[in-house]
């Protein structure tokens, strides 16, 4: 039996498909079969990167680590382990010291650099404004330009009853089905 | 909207304009965004999924912007209608199993399409005609910030949107070009291209996206990297990967037309001529054949029909659209005398 898809070598390789409900049967050289699992690999590459990483970082298979759960959803590390999927937002907190070197493997970076919500924009604006009036504060202290001081400790005072308040923490919720 | 409206409705990606739109069939963005502490959707119990959905509803039904849309429970949808969806490239093939609290909203251009409780409780996606990422991420974009008004993302300063998958945390987009390569394959070339794009850490898919294979010459490109990158930056390596690809594609093309002008020729003309006569044809004949014409059309060697009806040509002749089209479930031989019929049609009305 010659090779479906290049039709010249030998077919070494048997596969079975499913498209559209349909079996198909692949019958493929070595060849050809190493450039479809090269295919295969690309896109089950989340798989590969998470089985690597617990092959390479041994110590971190203890098992208070995989017993490690989220407040939130009760995902455990194990789980997220198992099937690659994080159980809610806050997982990213709760696994926080497993998942940054994971993020640095997958995208190279663990530092976000694109758009925000808008609602965290304004926020994360009033947070750094907050931030450079104190250390406005503290050098005009420094400096004992204490009328100068007082002013910005106004400010402050001012901004900071403009900020909004944390959200209340919301309801938590059911054990996963 | 009525689903059945859809079918004799060109969508826009379909158009065949846009920048090289002889080599780029189409540019999509997509963005995934999931609301603050509610688990993810394979997480979720069947209250919390439908809580998620009903809240994201509500936020679509009062975004201007989504005034044109119509939502679909999947719950409501039979497997015809669902892989009809996945046909016309509106949700992903994930998408239609389990619908368990799933939803996707569409508008009528076909040019937004808003997943309910993927792998993400949203996955948004914008798609143009042609080499256009820019255009589809300025769409894109001004819908998320909409979206963020009256919902509450999962966001964190340092990492950015919280995904599901850690492969789409940062930014949660992923910025796809489709392109059509014929002369890249048919000279042999075609290998090197896509070594060296996973190399570059961007990946290639087939037509249906992840998991499907490479047919008809078609290939999907897409940046693999989403946390560390703004989304601009991103969209500017997308780019100027493409560029070269494209440069490549019309390289290939000149040597095949300066030396084997005749083979080609012969090539496209009997594809052509198989598609135009065929009384039984398969969907995996025809993406090889269309692909060909396609190519002759870019090369000016077919005139008779534009590429925006070979665009077309994919999707209608597709098993759901094709029994959609005929309002019967029909059998994988029914489905190819069908398929054979509606391509005669279409090529030699013109
Ligand atoms: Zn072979
Ligand atoms: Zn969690």
């Amino acid at each position: 039996m010659l090779c479906d898809v290049c039709g010249k070598n030998p077919a070494t390789v048997h596969l079975t498909e499913i498209i559209d409900d349909q079996m198909t049967e692949l019958h493929l050289c070595e060849e050809c079969a190493k450039q479809k699992s090269m295919q295969m690999e690309q896109q089950f590459g989340l798989a590969d990167l998470l089985a690597g990483l617990a092959e390479f970082e041994k110590p971190i298979e203890e098992k208070e680590t995989l017993l490690l759960k989220c407040p939130n959803c009760k995902l455990t590390y194990k789980d997220f382990k198992k099937i690659g999927r994080l159980g809610c937002s806050e997982c990213y907190e709760a696994f926080r010291k497993y998942l940054s070197p994971l993020l640095k493997r997958i995208h190279g970076s663990t530092a976000h650099a694109g758009k925000m919500p808008v609602k965290i924009a304004k926020t994360a604006k009033k947070r750094l404004d907050l931030q450079e009036l104190r250390v406005k504060l503290q050098k005009a202290i420094e400096a004992e330009q204490f009328e100068e001081a007082a002013k910005i400790r106004d400010q402050i005072k001012a901004q900071e009853k403009t900020q909004v308040p944390p959200q209340p923490e919301e309801e938590k919720h059911d054990e996963p089905q | 909207m009525n689903l059945n409206d859809l079918l004799n409705h060109r969508s826009e990606w379909l158009k065949g304009t846009g920048p090289h739109s002889d080599i780029v069939i189409s540019s999509r963005i997509r963005l995934a965004r999931n609301l603050a502490s509610a688990p993810f959707p394979h997480w979720s119990n069947k209250k919390q999924g439908r809580d998620v959905l009903d809240a994201i509803e509500q936020a679509v039904g009062k975004i201007n912007y989504l005034k044109g849309t119509t939502i679909f429970e999947l719950a409501d949808l039979d497997s015809l209608d669902k892989q009809f969806l996945v046909e016309r490239h509106l949700m992903s093939y994930g998408h239609a199993h389990k619908t368990n609290s799933k939803a996707v909203v569409i508008d009528n251009e076909e040019i937004v399409s808003l997943m309910v409780n993927e792998e993400d409780h949203i996955r948004l996606q914008v798609m143009q005609s042609g080499f256009n990422l820019f255009e589809a991420w300025n769409i894109i974009n001004r819908i998320d910030d909409c979206l963020a008004k009256e919902l509450s993302f999962a966001f964190s300063l340092d990492y950015g949107y919280l995904t599901a998958c850690p492969t789409n945390t940062g930014t949660g987009m992923r910025g796809s070009v489709m392109l059509h390569l014929p002369a890249l394959v048919i000279i042999g070339q075609i290998k090197q291209v896509l070594n060296a794009i996973s190399k570059l850490s961007f990946t290639t898919r087939g037509l249906y996206g992840e998991g499907t294979e490479a047919t008809g010459n078609f290939f999907q490109v897409s940046n693999q990297v989403s946390l560390g990158h703004s989304e601009t930056e991103i969209i500017e390596n997308i780019n100027g990967l493409i560029r070269q690809i494209i440069e490549q594609e019309n390289q290939a093309r000149e040597t095949l037309m300066s030396k084997n002008k005749s083979v080609v020729e012969d090539k496209i003309s009997r594809s052509f001529g198989i598609l135009k006569n065929a009384h039984i044809i398969s969907s995996q004949e025809t993406t090889e054949l269309l692909s060909m014409v396609r190519l002759g059309i870019s090369l000016g060697l077919i005139k008779e029909i534009d590429s925006s009806s070979v665009n077309e040509l994919f999707i209608i002749t597709q098993p759901a659209h094709l029994q959609k089209l005929e309002n019967k479930k029909l059998s994988s031989q029914e489905r190819d005398v069908k398929r054979a019929e509606i391509i005669r049609d279409k090529l030699n009305k013109q």
